[in-house]
């Protein structure tokens, strides 16, 4: 594939875009907000390689190592560099703020709460009270947490007083 | 930060397992209560806080491999019971819920205090690692503070037995910050930003009022812990060694 660098980063993008978070599947890896770049740098041996910064939404995510592998596969389809390289990054925290408005709404489609936003202040202290949810079903405040642990690290368990229903939250962090 | 000389990495190593130990026996620990916690809800509290922990291994395991050329799997799962650097805090079986409540409450706690620090330290993968582990941790400590409120103002057996648990766990607990060989070569450097005595100063000043405000009695406060405090073990731990070493062991340089 030619192209410039630019023109070929985009590519990448697009097809991130098009790879879906294997835990809630409604949602992409782009608008899960885990990359955190991507880049094209020539190697000295000649050919060049693509470095995708991958961004852990929770530090013990099981699903961590299926995005890498998936993200890993795709590119390598594409045929973009000689080489790709998945790198897991702390460099930044990844924050529930970094969801897309895309994707908060992907997530409230398919039945999640999308997280509380918390700023980019928030580093521990500052969460001194649970959070609290918007139902995805009825759209009421009037919700209570039954659970700040859920089915996996990234999600609680709230129940909707005015539709009676359960639903799940992403769990602002 | 890759010019540290030999004497300040093996320090750096030696706390990074011992914080990685304490995440990951503690991490096995508790993950003894999923299907068979007080509450429905707790089993899946307490299978996720385990997760957590194990991860935060993980990571830190990744981080000591990388400084010292090792492989994580074989450093968390190859060592016999005497090379784990837990602090004596985590030698103790999960026992009843109220003892687990007591220790996470200790635990969290003191984890909290070490982990702000480290987001301070001069070893960038450590102090961003801290970081990001410090936003998850959030959800424990409060989590713990409300059991520890519910099962204190619970019955008088509830009670009773929490405040016999954190008594026996009192000791144990002040080895979370027991001197490593070689921290005074950390801090210098800034990678341990703050002696150890000092962190331990300010998880006292954190736990005790918590303590109080829930009518439960404040221990008196011990001396500086020894240094055998993260080379102690029991039994009981030596139970649990088997336990997660099982399926390691069963079939060596198996691959997943």
């Amino acid at each position: 594939m030619v192209g410039g660098v630019a023109a070929r980063e985009s590519a990448v993008w697009a097809a991130l875009a098009g790879i879906p978070d294997p835990e809630i599947p409604a949602i992409s890896l782009v608008d899960l907000g885990v990359i955190r770049g991507v880049a094209i740098e020539p190697l000295p041996a000649g050919g060049e390689r693509l470095t995708v910064e991958l961004m852990p939404t929770f530090v013990g995510c099981p699903a961590v190592e299926v995005m890498r592998q998936q993200i890993g596969e795709r590119l390598t389809e594409l045929c973009i560099c000689s080489e790709v390289a998945v790198e897991l990054s702390f460099a930044e925290p990844w924050t529930s703020d970094r969801i897309s408005p895309a994707g908060r709404e992907a997530l409230r489609r398919s039945g999640f709460a999308p997280p509380m936003t918390i700023g980019s202040t928030f580093s521990g202290d500052s969460l001194t009270v649970l959070p609290i949810a918007t139902c995805p079903y009825c759209a009421s405040r009037n919700t209570t947490l039954e659970n700040p642990f859920g089915p996996t690290l990234c999600r609680a368990i709230y129940h909707c007083a005015d539709c009676r229903q359960p639903f799940e939250a992403f769990k602002p962090v | 930060m890759t010019d540290l000389d030999r004497e300040t990495r093996d320090a750096l190593a030696e706390l990074l397992l011992a914080m990685a130990d304490d995440e990951f026996v503690l991490g096995f620990w508790d993950s003894e209560w999923t299907g068979i916690a007080p509450i429905l809800e707790e089993d899946v509290a307490m299978s996720s806080v385990s997760q957590d922990e194990i991860g935060h291994a993980k990571a830190l395991y990744e981080l000591l491999a990388e400084l010292t050329g090792g492989d994580a799997d074989v450093i968390a799962f190859g060592r016999p019971v005497d090379g784990y650097r837990h602090a004596a805090l985590m030698n103790h079986a999960r026992t009843d819920w109220a003892f687990s409540i007591a220790r996470r409450f200790l635990y969290e706690n003191a984890d909290a205090v070490r982990l702000e620090s480290l987001a301070a330290s001069a070893y960038r993968p450590l102090a961003e690692l801290a970081v990001k582990m410090r936003r998850e941790e959030t959800y424990h400590l409060l989590h713990f503070d409300l059991w520890l409120r519910r099962l204190a103002e619970g019955s008088d057996e509830s009670h009773a037995r929490l405040a016999a648990a954190i008594e026996r766990l009192w000791p144990d607990a002040q080895a979370v910050f027991a001197p490593l060989a070689g921290e005074a070569l950390l801090v210098a450097a800034g990678i341990l930003p703050e002696p150890l005595e000092t962190l331990r100063a300010r998880w006292l000043e954190r736990v005790s009022p918590r303590l109080t405000a829930a009518h439960l009695p404040v221990p008196a406060i011990p001396d500086r812990p020894g240094a055998d405090g993260r080379t102690r073990r029991t039994d009981e731990f030596a139970w649990l060694h088997g336990e997660f070493t099982a399926v390691a062991s069963s079939e060596a340089d198996a691959t997943w």
